[in-house]
């Protein structure tokens, strides 16, 4: 146990906390502007990984991947949205029902379209090296996935702050009537905002499919990491998008650091 | 909404005879179909159980499956570590079940109800995933992702492992809980909890206690949902964390919506219907899993009421098309 141990697992944390708080922010955003506890969220991130296999498949770019597939899912969100969840109103129990059966209905075509084996999502080889930073060696994706992550928060951060339409989309998080009340088309925000977290989610499971794989059974296992997520940073914050997935992600890492520290053998492993 | 499942006698007597035709035909046709009734049975009781909080008080609980898996994974630890619950000790083990389904209720009850809405739902998910999480990594007592297989069925005087003795007792705890539920949403608290459901402040002011009201029914539900596990594990034969996945407590809830909130034997139809499509469909067409989740968007794009509030829509239908035409009745009689 060293220093280079706790600052590689350090590491590892904020990077994992990346990758938590691309699928965290959308749905934060979604739950914050129309109330609506999407649990098809981890379907977006799973398909995402898939549309990229299948783009790197056909045309073998890595980089072209990336877009084509967050933007294929969220326009399979804002499909979603439009077409299924406005007419229902503000029910949360049929919407939060009409998105499981949407993540049921995901997973299936998922595993009609590209079977139920594991696939790895392979980067070009210049991120696939390892950099020396102070003598530790850190993986190159890991600083890519941590810059890619503090590019669209910042991003994001600056739409909500410094544009119309964030100020709109704050607003709507606020107080959604008195946000109409004042003219603001909220059901244009919606619809915007539903394909947005659709569109991160995606980009989450394209960056991340590098390092968890691709295989049937990811989108239930992210949902409740994505629910962390948003429930210890508060729903509807970006912010608090930001510092929940940092704090899961490093729980996470920390967490089975610690049990490996102190007891090698698992928790509740024999010795 | 209105509370549903009148003492209206004609309407008890439909469902005694529907009991009663499951009790006598199931056993008369293949191991396949008695199976199939039993794990349904066996599963309705944790979906009654849904029905009490999500029906009866306005919870809508996205983590039963946790009190099920508890009963079920108490069963196979039991049998299969102690031999517990191989005798006639069977029927302490399922009250020890439903103990234990309270008893996680009443910790998680804690938590879970001074939400509401959105929230309650979110919590009740991440507990449902806490108990997941146990059941996924405790290896040494759960055999972690393979499971517990229970070899033995209970043997005391009857043998369980006759499929049509085991259909008997689960068909006989089935009709025990119905009962037990239905005289539970007919007492004055069952009434106080729909007060809650339909108006919580007003309750509050009436000088009701609404939060020991809903704290209550959340624990007698977990009772259930316990008692139901026991059952399921001895159906099932394996208690694996698929049983405490967030799939499962989904279907609880999907099967009370499809056959009717609010009214107790709409969920057991719920179950039925899912249960049936499940099995047969995935003997039939490779495609059955597209074949479900329509039916699930369509019941809550179309039928928000469920199956049970049909006949109660076809009503309201005939009355309005009914008004129209005496309405034109009397247009045409003053030109």
């Amino acid at each position: 146990m060293n220093w280079n141990f706790w600052l590689i697992q350090t590491f590892n944390g904020i990077s994992y906390g990346a990758l938590l708080f691309l699928v965290g922010s959308g749905l934060s955003l979604i739950f914050g502007v129309m109330r609506i506890v999407n649990l098809s969220h981890g379907s977006y991130f799973l398909l995402g990984g898939y549309v990229a296999l299948s783009v790197i498949w056909t045309t073998g770019s890595w980089l072209l991947a990336i877009p084509v597939a967050a933007i294929a899912i969220g326009a399979v969100g804002l499909v979603m949205e439009r077409v299924f969840l406005r007419p229902l109103g503000f029910d949360p129990l049929r919407q939060v029902l009409l998105t499981v059966g949407f993540a049921f209905l995901f997973q299936q075509a998922a595993l009609d379209l590209w079977s139920g084996n594991n696939f790895d999502i392979n980067p070009p080889d210049v991120l696939s090296q390892s950099i020396a930073v102070g003598g530790v060696y850190l993986p190159l994706y890991r600083v890519f996935m941590i810059a890619t992550a503090a590019a669209i928060g910042i991003a994001l951060w600056l739409a909500m702050e410094k544009t119309r339409m964030g100020a709109a989309v704050r607003a709507t998080v606020d107080d959604a009537e008195m946000a109409r009340g004042v003219g603001i088309d909220t059901s244009r925000i919606s619809m915007l905002i539903f394909a947005l977290g659709a569109f991160l989610a995606a980009l989450g499971g394209v960056i991340g499919g590098a390092f968890l794989g691709i295989y049937p059974g990811l989108d239930f296992e992210m949902l409740p990491l994505a629910f962390a997520v948003v429930i210890i940073g508060g729903m509807g914050s970006l912010g608090g998008a930001a510092i929940g997935a940092l704090a899961v992600g490093l729980a996470d890492n920390f967490g089975k650091a610690l049990i490996l520290a102190i007891k090698p053998t698992g928790l509740f492993g024999r010795e | 909404m209105i509370t549903s499942m009148s003492s209206h006698p004609f309407k008890i007597l439909l469902v005694v005879v529907a009991l009663a035709a499951i009790a006598v035909i199931t056993p008369g046709t293949n191991s396949f179909v008695i199976l199939l009734v039993t794990r349904a049975l066996a599963f309705s009781i944790l979906v009654m159980s849904v029905d009490i909080l999500l029906g009866y008080t306005g919870l809508a609980s996205l983590g039963q499956a946790a009190y099920l898996a508890v009963g079920a994974y108490a069963t196979a630890i039991l049998a299969t570590r102690y031999h517990i619950g191989l005798g006639w000790d069977f029927w302490l083990v399922l009250l020890f079940g439903a103990a234990l389904g309270a008893a996680l209720a009443a910790i998680f009850g804690f938590l879970a109800i001074r939400a509401t809405g959105v929230y309650f739902l979110m919590i009740t998910l991440a507990l449902g995933q806490c108990v997941w999480g146990l059941a996924y990594r405790w290896n040494s007592l759960t055999g972690g992702d393979n499971g517990i297989n229970l070899r033995d069925r209970p043997k005391f005087g009857i043998d369980l492992a006759n499929e049509v003795t085991f259909f008997y007792v689960v068909f006989g705890v089935f009709v025990v809980s119905l009962l037990a539920m239905y005289t539970l949403v007919r007492s004055p608290f069952g009434r106080s909890l729909a007060g809650i459901r339909e108006r919580e402040l007003r309750m509050k002011i009436l000088g009701y206690n609404t939060w020991l009201h809903k704290y209550i029914a959340f624990i007698i539900a977990g009772a259930f949902g316990g008692l139901s596990g026991v059952l399921w594990a001895h159906t099932a034969g394996i208690v694996s964390p698929v049983n405490v996945e967030l799939p499962t407590s989904v279907d609880a809830l999907l099967m009370v919506v499809l056959g009717g909130s609010g009214t107790l034997v709409g969920g057991v139809i719920g179950s039925f219907i899912v249960f049936g499509l499940r099995e047969y469909l995935s003997t039939l067409v490779p495609w059955w899993q597209y074949v479900l989740g329509v039916v699930y968007v369509a019941t809550i794009l179309y039928l928000p009421t469920g199956l049970m509030g049909i006949p109660e829509r076809l009503r309201q239908w005939r009355a309005r098309t009914g008004n129209r035409g005496e309405a034109r009745k009397l247009a045409s009689a003053t030109p």
